[in-house]
């Protein structure tokens, strides 16, 4: 018995480690049960607005975007639509697959870098500038035809590495307020800050409709958004950072149904 | 209106405390006030003066909103909607906002219902004023109260 | 052209009050804000909203800059007779966007 009260003391150290970093780095997790959209903390007429479609202002960059699809582009001249065909049944589902793993570039793409990957290799076009009109238009056309789908991040062992540096990134204390993200969004949702509910910070609508922007927006817009708040230096858009970041939401976000184009405060 | 950068720009002072503390501050931002001889100006326009009678309107506008930049606004008044009996025009109005007026509206008997619904833009908490001018040329009027709540991470503007 | 989406039930009875909502893509510029470096920016906002119901008009507004962006707008009217409904609105700089819809009257 002793020999074993003495082999249990020498462990305890070690336990204790563990359970402090599985603190530090687990506990702040969301149970799967329990994570809620935005959606759920809206107001009466904001969820009016998202859930009509004639409504929705996020419905007019969709309109753009669908005009983008079938637009020839490019010194190829062709069309989204000459390659991809109907995006109903082409796109459905794929925005909530995104980011994926692109093996030409050796690291994770998000669906706007998926599709300035397209107008570069396929539609010999100019790439679409981060948050441009065509941008969020097709950003959202595209994320439209997953609407009611569940998140689904591929299962890519590739994407590993990528998903952890957006964990890490996700829990390092940044700025000037040295918080995380975690702090507001894992251990703080819920509550309130200043008038607002703090969102458990799913990225299940994106690009939406933000009625502070007063326009269509993407969730890197939103992260610098955030990075504004705690006061820290935020990324240039399309930033490997915020990559890995949307990488991690993603997948924080797993099975959740995709609202593109969501409205949020 | 709300989003003037100079305000939202100074309308997130945050300190982190100890024990995971966090403490927004919101400085005391200049409170609007509102600007009664505006606003009844602006009602006498569209009522050459005639008395306001309360009642017949009904304004549908949140207690409480997320942003001031969209305020859902709903406005219909009681009234047959016949040739003989209707709403002529309904007008809404602001107290705190740079300029009074909001939105004009004109129908008639064809309208069946006299029922609109529009968004709104509110710099401030206030209160929202309807008039209805009827097709026999009395005028009546209904008030509403929005509070306008902030969000805490505002983005810069522009 | 702005973009704009229109909703109008496709069918309705003769004498039904049907209800027609509009929104219409438009920033809504309010002439109030400044930038960051205090330079006023102009007002650029939609001023008028008009429908016709075969030719005649049946709803008009007229808007401030109070509107939010992306002005959305619903009001009713009688279904009457089979035929199109037009929406106009026009605004600061020229502003001018027509949207039609069609509707079945049983």
């Amino acid at each position: 018995m002793t020999s074993g009260w003495a082999s249990l003391r020498r462990l305890a150290p070690a336990v204790f480690v563990l359970a402090a970093t599985a603190i530090v780095t687990a506990s702040a997790e969301i149970p799967l049960n329990e994570r809620r959209s935005g959606y759920a903390d809206l107001g009466r007429e904001t969820k009016a607005m998202q859930d009509d479609d004639t409504a929705n202002p996020g419905m007019l960059a969709v309109l753009d975007g669908e005009a983008l699809w079938s637009a020839k582009a490019g010194s190829a001249g062709r069309s989204c639509a000459d390659c991809h065909g109907d995006a109903r049944t082409s796109m459905k589902g794929v925005a909530a697959r995104y980011p994926a793993f692109d093996a030409k570039a050796g690291r994770p793409v998000n669906i706007e870098q998926r599709i300035n990957l397209c107008r570069d290799e396929r539609q010999q076009a100019k790439p679409f500038a981060y948050e441009s009109r065509d941008m969020l238009a097709l950003s959202a056309f595209v994320g439209l035809q997953s609407r009611g789908q569940p998140i689904a991040p591929p299962d890519d062992a590739r994407l590993q590495p990528f998903r952890d540096a957006g964990r890490d990134t996700y829990n390092r204390r940044q700025g000037q307020l040295n918080l995380a993200c975690g702090h507001c969004h894992d251990d703080n949702r819920g509550q309130r800050l200043a008038g607002i509910v703090i969102p458990q910070a799913h990225p299940t609508g994106y690009p939406l409709y933000r009625l502070e922007w007063q326009s269509v927006g993407s969730l890197q817009r939103r992260l610098r958004n955030c990075l504004i708040g705690m006061r820290a230096e935020h990324y240039a858009y399309g930033a490997p950072e915020y990559v890995e970041l949307e990488t991690y939401l993603m997948w924080r976000a797993r099975g959740m149904p995709m609202e593109t184009p969501a409205v949020r405060p | 209106m709300k989003e003037q950068p100079s305000a939202t720009r100074r309308q997130m002072l945050a300190a982190a405390g100890g024990l995971g503390l966090v403490l927004i501050v919101r400085p005391a931002q200049a409170q609007l006030q509102a600007n009664p001889a505006a606003l009844n100006a602006a009602i006498r326009q569209v009522t050459g003066g005639a008395r306001l009678n309360k009642g017949r309107v009904h304004l549908d506008v949140p207690p409480l909103s997320e942003n001031g930049n969209t305020v859902a606004l709903g406005v219909s008044v009681d009234s047959p909607m016949t040739p003989e009996d209707h709403v002529k025009a309904i007008h809404v109005f602001s107290e705190k906002n740079p300029q009074p007026n909001i939105v004009s509206v004109r129908l008639g008997p064809r309208a069946g219902k006299a029922g609109i619904t529009t968004r709104m833009r509110l710099a401030d908490t206030q209160t929202i004023t309807a008039v209805a001018e009827l097709s026999d040329g009395s005028f009546w009027t209904e008030t509403g109260h929005v509070i306008i709540t902030l969000g805490a991470c505002l983005e810069d503007v522009i | 052209m702005a973009r704009a989406l229109i909703n109008v039930p496709a069918k309705a009875r003769k004498g039904d009050v049907i209800e027609i909502k509009t929104l219409i893509s438009h920033v809504m510029e309010s002439g109030f804000r400044r930038t960051q470096t205090g330079e006023a920016i102009p007002r650029d906002i939609v001023t008028a909203f008009a429908c016709t119901y075969n030719g005649e008009e049946i709803f008009a507004a007229q808007l401030y800059p109070a509107i939010s962006a992306n002005p959305f707008i619903t009001f009713h009217t009688v279904a009457t007779e089979s035929g199109t409904f037009e929406f106009k609105w026009t605004g600061d700089n020229g502003f001018a966007a027509t949207e039609t819809a069609k509707i079945v009257v049983e």
